[in-house]
């Protein structure tokens, strides 16, 4: 029987474009100390650590074993779970099969990446297939604006629409210690910046950060010991329904997303999204931030734009959508899908100091990377 | 850590693998991935439709793409199934997929690749290494393994010759693996008087380079039902890991190793070994790590590794075979090695394993392992009764 899995404790690092003042491992050391006293329990107390980043942006082989005088890792059971984007929330939910199988009590989950020691482009362009996919899908942007153009001209949604979306997740950001770019912008800001690749221009995009989080799971019956409010896992589900971006259809919805919530809603008996009282959604892109909260049901289909306008998605909306500033204001991508449900759980457990919506009950987070793919978790304050 | 509990009843009830080669010209990775997947199907009696996860296993530096799972997804049978990647030896997939059919999935497809050749194995096992203050002596997995070797001669006065044993004795066994990629009659002689690649390591110590994949599917009770396979139930798993730095490390002792088996037979019930297990499949990349890893599992104390051939025990009519595919050393797709010693782990409990087959296997010990020199190991206790 599988057992109840509760998040327990959180860390993560100052993020940056850069952080020369530490090398890989003490960056995944900062985070793994700041999750370790955020839930008073020592590395001796760890049973075993996942760890999670892209190989070729730090260039290293073997992440598990190379990391474990930072991770914590000697003389236990680590293992490294790699997805791309989704990586993070990969990390999470491996982190939660380990406590659920019920072979481990508590587990150290761990997303990292130090893109400043990388060519981050340079490494994305070959996820692609080398014969038919990597001329015309070359890195992350090109297939982002397929369907953001898709998207435009099915509904009509402008380039000034999902600038909103931008100075939403900025302007939250302002209240996160932790996050990257900490400076808010205006609409006008965002339209006049560089256009990077038609529509999307360079204040729509995230950025590439240094930083790492950790985050604690601990079994039914701990997890209440250790944490005053844990964050209870009630469901997780991925979907990696592409493996061609030639394949992608980007006229309809994003149906990795679609089938993902679908199944994680199902599972935590959510039966409409309004239920959620915040949602941390990785969204790399402003028009992801219209597009993709259809597609998880908080709107139906073409009525992104105006959701957002209507402040549904702000701090004080209906449901507020990455009071941590998000993807856009912190991207190190290993560790980016992680602090969704690292953030999620902050929300759950009542540790959002400025940042916190009020009496979080539901709270939603996803991850999305590799080919257009998508991994959905679900947090609660009430045990399942 | 040290936990008490009752696991529940899960098996292996399908295992395909390729055959290992030098360079399969004719297959892509995905290809190579369609055809385990589909023949692990074949062999359990599932279809794709009872399998309600996938865990695949690759690795970005081996396949020279970042997000070397996505090449892979669709041929794994991921689609619109809960799929993840593991980055590590298949038993670590495994272990992985393990857990998520005690977690709450029914049945895990667990499935591994790698292509040897066309990689620089040197430059990606160079890239094990810390990045400031080792890598740029060019220090990779066999410069690394001769330190280890060394060590272990050393430290006991085990000799060359005793390593050239078991790589005469594994490349024999590999004769009776039809998936072997290195079946080979040698003598001692032959192993002392291949070309030294790195003092003590000659070729005929090294394991090849090679092609291939491999897959699982691990299953709950109520998919056993459904499988037509022999059910091979997992009785004991334990990884871990030790110092990454070499100097760290006492290269002799391998104490992660002794952890994890440890912890493996605790949990399988094993009190004594020896006299529990019936045949071992571990990871020789190297022909020293065999009598090195039985001194860390436990089968012969420190140091005694070298004897366990002497005393025929280690041999195909031995007390406890080890290595009856022929190993890592006749075929090492990386990666999938691991995956093939649970593979064969399997076989020989299900009494499928053709020529290499020991007679009376009710327990078997399958090994595989991560970081240089092993510094990370998994073990696995599978056995033939529930």
């Amino acid at each position: 029987m599988a057992r109840r899995v509760a998040i327990v404790g959180i860390g993560q690092t100052e993020h940056r474009s850069q952080r020369p003042d530490v090398n890989g491992r003490e960056l995944i050391h900062e985070a793994v100390i700041r999750a370790l006293e955020d839930c008073e329990l020592t590395i001796k107390d760890i049973d075993a650590i996942v760890i999670g980043n892209m190989d070729h942006f730090e260039s290293i082989n073997y992440v598990d074993t190379w990391s474990v005088e930072g991770s914590g890792g000697h003389m236990k059971p680590i293992m490294k779970v790699t997805t791309g984007g989704t990586t993070g929330t990969s990390v999470a939910m491996a982190a939660y099969y380990h406590v659920a199988s019920g072979l481990f009590d508590k587990v150290l989950a761990i997303g990292w990446e130090k893109n400043s020691e990388s060519d981050t482009t340079g490494a994305i362009v070959t996820c692609s297939d080398p014969i038919w996919d990597r001329y015309f899908y070359s890195g992350a942007i090109p297939s982002l604006a397929a369907e953001a153009t898709a998207y435009m001209k099915k509904y009509g949604a402008t380039q000034e629409d999902a600038a909103r979306v931008a100075v939403r997740d900025r302007k939250n950001a302002l209240n996160n210690p932790y996050a990257h770019l900490r400076k808010s912008i205006t609409i006008k800001d965002v339209l006049e910046s560089p256009m990077l690749s038609y529509p999307i221009k360079l204040l729509d995009v995230c950025p590439r950060s240094d930083g790492a989080c950790a985050v604690v799971f601990a079994a039914d019956g701990m997890a209440q010991k250790i944490a005053p409010k844990p964050a209870w896992v009630r469901s997780c589900a991925t979907r990696h329904t592409y493996t061609w971006f030639g394949d992608v259809n980007y006229d309809t919805s994003l149906e990795s997303l679609k089938r993902a919530s679908k199944e994680a809603y199902a599972h935590a008996g959510i039966k409409h999204p309004d239920e959620f009282d915040v949602a941390e959604l990785y969204l790399p892109y402003s028009y992801a931030g219209l597009k993709w909260i259809e597609d998880l049901g908080f709107c139906g289909p073409g009525e992104g734009p105006g959701f957002v306008q209507e402040g549904n998605t702000d701090m004080e909306g209906k449901i507020p959508v990455n009071p941590s500033g998000g993807v856009i204001s912190t991207n190190c991508i290993g560790a980016t899908a992680l602090l969704r449900v690292a953030e999620a759980a902050i929300q759950i457990m009542g540790k959002g100091d400025k940042r916190q919506v009020p009496d979080v009950k539901k709270a939603l987070a996803t991850g999305f990377g590799g080919c257009f793919w998508s991994d959905v978790v679900i947090l609660s304050s009430e045990r399942p | 850590m040290e936990m008490e509990m009752e696991m529940d009843n899960i098996a292996i009830v399908g295992v395909a693998q390729t055959k290992y080669e030098r360079r399969k010209k004719d297959q892509t990775f995905y290809e190579m991935v369609y055809e385990v997947t589909t023949r692990a199907l074949e062999d359990s009696g599932l279809t794709l439709g009872h399998i309600d996860n996938v865990i695949t296993v690759s690795n970005d530096f081996l396949d020279g793409r970042t997000i070397s799972s996505m090449a892979v997804a669709e041929a794994a049978g991921g689609y619109e199934k809960n799929i993840s990647t593991v980055e590590g030896d298949g038993t670590f997939g495994a272990f992985y997929g393990a857990m998520r059919v005690l977690g709450g999935f029914k049945s895990t497809l667990v499935v591994a690749h790698s292509k040897g050749s066309e990689g620089d194995i040197k430059y990606i096992t160079n890239a094990m290494f810390d990045p400031i203050y080792q890598r740029s002596l060019g220090i990779d997995a066999i410069s690394a393994a001769a330190l280890q070797a060394n060590t272990y001669m050393e430290r006991y006065g085990i000799t060359e010759v005793d390593f050239a044993k078991i790589s005469v004795k594994n490349h024999s066994n590999a004769k009776n693996n039809p998936f072997a990629q290195l079946p080979l009659d040698l003598t001692v002689n032959d192993v002392m008087q291949s070309r030294r690649v790195a003092d003590p390591i000659k070729l005929l110590d090294c394991s090849p380079v090679s092609d291939g994949a491999a897959a699982i599917i691990i299953a709950n009770e109520e998919k056993v039902q459904k499988a037509r396979t022999k059910p091979i139930w997992i009785k004991g798993i334990a990884h871990c890991a030790e110092d990454y730095f070499l100097g760290d490390r006492d290269l002799a002792h391998p104490k992660s190793l002794k952890d994890a088996a440890k912890r493996a037979y605790k949990m399988a019930g094993i009190i004594n070994p020896r006299e529990e297990i019936d045949v071992v499949e571990l990871y020789d990349a190297f022909s020293y790590m065999e009598p090195l890893w039985l001194e860390g599992m436990g089968f012969c104390d420190p140091g005694q590794g070298g004897k366990m051939i002497d005393m025929k025990i280690t041999t195909m009519d031995g007390k406890i075979p080890v290595n009856p595919s022929g190993g890592v050393l006749s075929a090492h797709p990386i990666l999938v090695a691991g995956l093939a010693r649970i593979i064969e782990a399997v076989l020989q409990l299900r009494g499928e394993a053709g020529d290499r087959q020991v007679q009376g296997v009710n327990k078997a010990l399958a090994h595989g392992i991560n970081g240089p020199c092993g510094q990370s190991h998994c073990v696995w206790i599978l056995s033939r009764d529930k």
